[in-house]
């Protein structure tokens, strides 16, 4: 679905973006074609690992289950998640995900830190969909 | 001015959850507004549609449709999609066919049928669509990322979920006295207050709702108003339909993250600054010139979000702004009285549209109850997916 978005198990886990050779900028979702700074003579997009920790931008949580095409079983009552948007300091970008489950509004505030870890986005009997997660610093859960 | 066009007719189809065909809402709107202007469809050279997606294949072809409806009668014809930007970049359109000449008089209509419940993406696996990966990846709605913005304006601004509420309150206020407004109830900020929260901070009393309905405008050169024996029309001085610059450092829908800021320092002003900056340059005036504005409040949040982005007040001085009057009808720079997004709901291609006939109304003087005393100068701002955004300056 997100081919080469993220890579790696545990402790190695990273976003996946690109970094382009000639004016350095940084790009996620990846930009494979070419690079987006309209002042730059265009570079080769290389694949870079994304920094495993940023701080909480903004927060939010969706009551209400979202349409298609996210999937959800709509058989099993509507389980809100968290979504944090996480400043990158050494890139200096915003990436948006949603937070490990477990962890809720209630439990967040802007500034905090937190790191990019493996998740299950859906899974049914044939197929798990993995993702990313956000999850604040120092929570094991 | 050589860079004006008249606005000689403004309609309008009621907002509401009609259930009915788009066509049927955008050819009402399209004959009030004729009316308005005292025309027959036939006097009409060109008619510009602001496009639907979700009304199926015929919203992909919206100014056919519409003038198929009206009856064909040759007229140049022009379809514009720009999501909740497109009824802005329809009255762009029509201004620069009539300043280039090519038409006299010009009909923007726009018009929708809004489905239920969120707004979502077209059908099929379409991963190398933005909108479509920010639901299918991250399950983000609309309402997510207006929470986003709301719960930053409180951790950097102070702003509460009181003050959100009250733009409801205002809003609702104004809202009431609109006979083309879906909702006509006042609401309290204890009803905002009671409702179900959707994105943390917001609930539903503080996002808008999806709504059907149908606005248009018929424009011409201020030569051809003359002709016709108007002398002192409302004109259009000015219509930005600018992009972002790179880097785009504010999270925006539909995507998943900003641009990077790491090999180029971003500019001081953000996107949705520079909409309003821009139409105030081609225009010659500034914020202190405006008599009323017309913002989309896609949330309460968003509204406050919109005063700092036209100058009315400083960084992180909105909700003082709300709090002191300012921006309530009887204030000095009145926002929304239409009743905004909060009132109407969103029908996406008509919005922006409907945004310049109540700016048109106020200028006529023909507002009624919600009237703006003395309104000489009027703006409307709005933004929409994937880096449109429109301001529209009318004068009188």
């Amino acid at each position: 679905m997100v081919a080469g978005w993220f890579t790696g198990e545990g402790d190695d886990f990273r976003l996946l973006g690109t970094r382009c050779s000639a004016c350095t900028s940084v790009f996620f979702p990846r930009e494979d074609v070419c690079c987006r700074n309209p002042a730059c003579p265009g570079g080769g997009l290389r694949e870079v690992a994304l920094s495993r920790r940023g701080r909480v931008w903004s927060y939010t949580d969706g009551r209400y289950r979202p349409p298609s095409p996210y999937v959800s079983d709509p058989e099993l009552p509507w389980e809100p998640y968290a979504l944090i948007a996480v400043e990158l300091a050494a890139e200096r970008l915003v990436v948006l995900g949603q937070a490990v489950p477990g962890v809720t509004v209630a439990g967040l505030t802007v500034g905090m830190e937190v790191e990019v870890v493996p998740g299950v986005l859906h899974e049914d009997a044939e197929t798990t969909w993995t993702t990313w997660h956000w999850r604040p610093t120092g929570v094991t859960a | 001015m050589t860079g004006e066009v008249a606005v000689l007719g403004a309609g309008m189809h009621p907002w509401g959850k009609w259930g009915r065909s788009f066509v049927e809402y955008g050819t009402v709107a399209a004959r009030a507004a004729l009316d308005d202007a005292g025309m027959d469809w036939r006097e009409v050279g060109s008619i510009v549609g602001a496009d639907t997606v979700r009304g199926g294949y015929p919203g992909y072809v919206a100014g056919a449709t519409i003038a198929k409806a009206l009856g064909w009668q040759g007229a140049r014809v022009t379809s514009v999609y720009a999501a909740c930007a497109s009824g802005a970049q329809a009255v762009g359109t029509a201004r620069a066919q009539i300043l280039g000449g090519l038409a006299d008089v010009v009909l923007v209509v726009g018009a929708d049928s809004a489905p239920k419940g969120f707004f979502r993406p077209a059908g099929g696996d379409r991963p190398d669509d933005p909108d479509w990966l920010r639901f299918r990846v991250l399950g983000a709605t609309n309402p997510t990322y207006f929470g986003l913005y709301a719960r930053r304006r409180m951790a950097v601004h102070g702003d509460t979920p009181e003050d959100f509420a009250q733009v409801k309150v205002k809003n609702s206020t104004l809202g009431a006295l609109n006979p083309y407004a879906r909702y006509r109830k006042r609401v309290t900020a204890e009803e905002v207050a009671a409702s179900a929260v959707v994105a943390d901070p917001l609930r539903l009393l503080d996002i808008c709702a999806t709504s059907d309905g149908g606005a248009a405008l018929v424009l011409s050169s201020m030569e051809f108003a003359r002709r016709r024996g108007v002398t002192e029309p409302v004109r259009i001085r000015a219509v930005s339909t600018v992009t972002p610059r790179y880097p785009n450092t504010v999270l925006d829908l539909p995507d998943i993250a900003t641009d990077s800021a790491v090999a180029v320092e971003p500019a001081a002003e953000t996107f949705r600054e520079s909409i309003a900056r821009a139409a105030y340059e081609e225009a010659g005036i500034g914020p202190d010139d405006l008599s009323l504005a017309e913002v989309y409040d896609l949330s309460t949040a968003l509204e406050l979000q919109w005063y700092e982005d036209l100058g009315l007040c400083g960084e992180g001085e909105a909700a003082k702004l709300l709090r002191d009057g300012v921006t309530a009808l009887g204030g000095r720079i009145p926002v929304n009285v239409s009743g905004g997004l909060a009132s109407f709901g969103e029908a996406v291609p008509a919005q922006a549209i409907a945004q310049v006939c109540e700016l048109a109304r106020q200028l006529r003087g023909e507002a009624g109850d919600r009237q703006v005393a003395g309104a000489r100068v009027g703006i409307s701002a709005n933004q929409g997916l994937f880096g449109h955004g429109s301001a529209v300056i009318a004068v009188r």
